[in-house]
């Protein structure tokens, strides 16, 4: 029985990692309908940037428990500096082409960015374990676990509700899920698109940071992380619907369970079970579970 | 319009190598076979461009080919590299019958991450299968050519003759296909489906067909670069392999049949000069030509090819 609640317990923990990062993704798609595969070098800028960051807050010999602030500020840092950069710099210009393209053109950001990643720190890999072995473990059954999962837990629960806040409760949500509903009638109505859609990819941007500074303690951080964590985050927002928060936190969920359980008793397919209960999701539901249905335009 | 001079250019070009593949150096005709695989799998992604669909999972195919080729003379013992390629070819292309049954009722980005998971799925059975060598794949090594024995050296040059010729003939089918009935019914589904579908005539055969051949050329290529490369690995079916294709598919443009093995021929040769330099901004180098053919030459370096040979 604890195996079995260890082995959910391990799926919630790597749902709530992969919800951090759909979330960022289906929101710049629902708002901006853009598919960002660069989201995988944002996520792997923010691994590299947290690591940095606590190695340096490490060396100055300060208090170990500041390389939890450092992890955010580096979340802070990346989404402010290349949220913009990339939005203001690339994606302005692009608005208007087609999905597909725009697909392509985040691909080939991607592609520049994970160079850009390798000359700035080198191809050697990474480590800062203090934020994670810092809070000690604690037990389910016999098993011990890091503490460090629970504030992941409770970083992505407090994320997605705060979004679903910012989104639902506020002026500036609802402003937002009116330029979601229609682009063009917002824009007549006197809302700002153009910073709509700013901060939108930069809120996006900082997600992503965000999960790879969370992950940089617990994994050695290396040149090509980016590059399995943007096909996972695919699968999860694809599985929720493009564009749902609640499809996304869903999808997490789904795809972390199904993969901690290949993981515990059938560890062979442990990639092929993510893909295949994406492949199984859209077969049923052509466009994710919480996808609203359209109109079709002749 | 100035008379259509494709068939003259895949006649030449086709020439040209079949005289490369007896008298160039060994290591101009592995680049060349490499590149002519890739341009075959980049044919069938152009054939998916023409309708409007971006597979971001031709690696599916390409690694699927691969496997059976090596395959068939791993398990099989047959190491006739003629049966290996017909093994690839109709390997990805019953795949791709079945999956296509499903994958043709996807669109735009729900068709590129659909055909992305089932490519992930191969990948992933293929990374976990210690018997077919996991990550490291394995090698093959065909000893006979349509029942002949090979001597060591020429080995190579006569695959890849044999993938010239094979690749001429698909190339000139393709290019038949596009001046097809169903051909020109693929680019009226890029423009408009839905007209498409009110005039009478069924997209979903439309887009099936292309996705089969597609695929069954996406195979050709996995087991031409088997072949080439004597080894075959994971990596085939790795999602950044189709990202690849579509690169150099985007690089080409979707005008022409010579095109994706033009821009194939450029990709393999910038990487080769790239691996030797500048190995640290290769990628980086892809992104930004990517980023300023999709800019500047929406149709791909092919625009310029037509444009130098039609009077302006």
């Amino acid at each position: 029985m604890s195996n079995l609640a260890g082995v959910v317990f391990d799926g919630v923990v790597y749902s709530s990692w992969l919800f951090l990062m759909a979330a960022g993704l289906t929101l710049i798609y629902g708002v901006m309908r853009i598919l960002n595969i660069a989201h995988g070098s944002l996520y792997a800028l923010g691994a590299y940037t947290a690591a940095t960051l606590a190695g340096a807050w490490l060396a100055a010999g300060q208090a170990a428990v500041g390389t939890y602030a450092m992890l955010a500020v580096a979340a802070l840092l990346v989404g402010l500096v290349m949220g913009p950069l990339l939005e203001r710099g690339l994606l302005k210009w692009m608005y208007g082409k087609d999905e597909i393209v725009l697909l392509l053109i985040t691909y080939a950001a991607f592609l520049v960015l994970e160079d850009v990643i390798k000359l700035l720190w080198g191809v050697e890999s990474k480590m800062i374990a203090e934020p994670y072995a810092l809070p000690g473990n604690f037990q389910i059954g016999t098993l011990a676990y890091p503490v460090y999962n629970l504030i992941l837990i409770a970083v992505a629960i407090f994320t997605g509700l705060a979004l679903a806040w910012a989104l639902y409760r506020t002026q500036r949500g609802k402003l937002l899920l009116a330029v979601i509903h229609d682009r063009e009638i917002s824009a007549a109505m006197g809302i700002n698109v153009d910073r709509v859609y700013l901060v939108t990819f930069t809120v996006g941007s900082m997600l992503a940071a965000l999960g790879g500074a969370l992950t940089a303690p617990a994994i050695a951080v290396s040149p090509g992380i980016g590059v399995e964590v943007i096909v996972l985050s695919f699968a999860v927002v694809v599985v929720g619907g493009l564009g749902s928060l609640g499809g996304a936190a869903l999808g997490a969920l789904m795809v972390g369970i199904v993969r901690s359980f290949a993981v515990r008793y059938w560890p062979e397919a442990e990639l092929f079970t993510i893909y295949f209960v994406m492949a199984i999701v859209l077969i049923v539901r052509p466009k994710g579970l919480f996808s609203a249905p359209e109109a079709r335009k002749i | 319009m100035t008379a259509d001079r494709t068939e003259v250019g895949l006649a030449i070009v086709s020439l040209v190598l079949l005289a490369a593949a007896a008298f160039a150096p060994q290591w101009l005709v592995f680049l060349l076979a490499l590149a002519l695989a890739k341009g075959v799998v980049v044919l069938g992604l152009v054939l998916l461009m023409r309708t409007g669909l971006v597979s971001f999972g031709q690696g599916l195919y390409f690694g699927l080919g691969a496997y059976a080729a090596a395959l068939l003379a791993h398990w099989g013992q047959i190491g006739d590299a003629a049966l290996m390629i017909v093994a690839g070819t109709l390997g990805a292309a019953a795949l791709a019958a079945i999956l296509g049954l499903l994958l043709a009722r996807y669109r735009e980005i729900f068709f590129a991450m659909l055909s992305l998971a089932f490519s992930m799925i191969l990948y992933g059975l293929l990374v976990k299968s210690s018997a077919l060598g996991s990550t490291d794949g394995f090698n093959l090594h065909a000893k006979s050519f349509a029942g002949l024995a090979l001597s060591g050296g020429v080995e190579r040059r006569v695959f890849f003759a044999t993938s010239v010729v094979l690749a001429f003939l698909v190339a000139w089918l393709v290019h038949r296909f596009f001046s097809s009935h169903w051909g020109r019914l693929s680019a009226a589904i890029r423009d408009n489906e839905l007209r498409v579908e009110y005039l009478g005539a069924s997209v979903y055969r439309v887009v099936y067909i292309n996705y089969v051949a597609a695929g069954a050329l996406a195979g050709m290529g996995g087991a031409f670069a088997a072949l080439a490369v004597g080894h075959v690995d994971p990596e085939t079916a790795y999602w950044t392999t189709s990202g690849e294709f579509v690169f150099v598919a985007i690089l080409g443009g979707t005008g022409n049949v010579l095109a994706p093995f033009l821009s194939a021929a450029i990709f393999e040769a910038l990487r080769t000069v790239a691996n030797q330099y500048a190995p640290n901004v290769w990628q980086m180098s892809l992104g930004l030509a990517m980023l300023a053919i999709i800019m500047f030459l929406p149709g791909g370096l092919w625009t310029l090819v037509r444009r130098r040979g039609r009077p302006a």
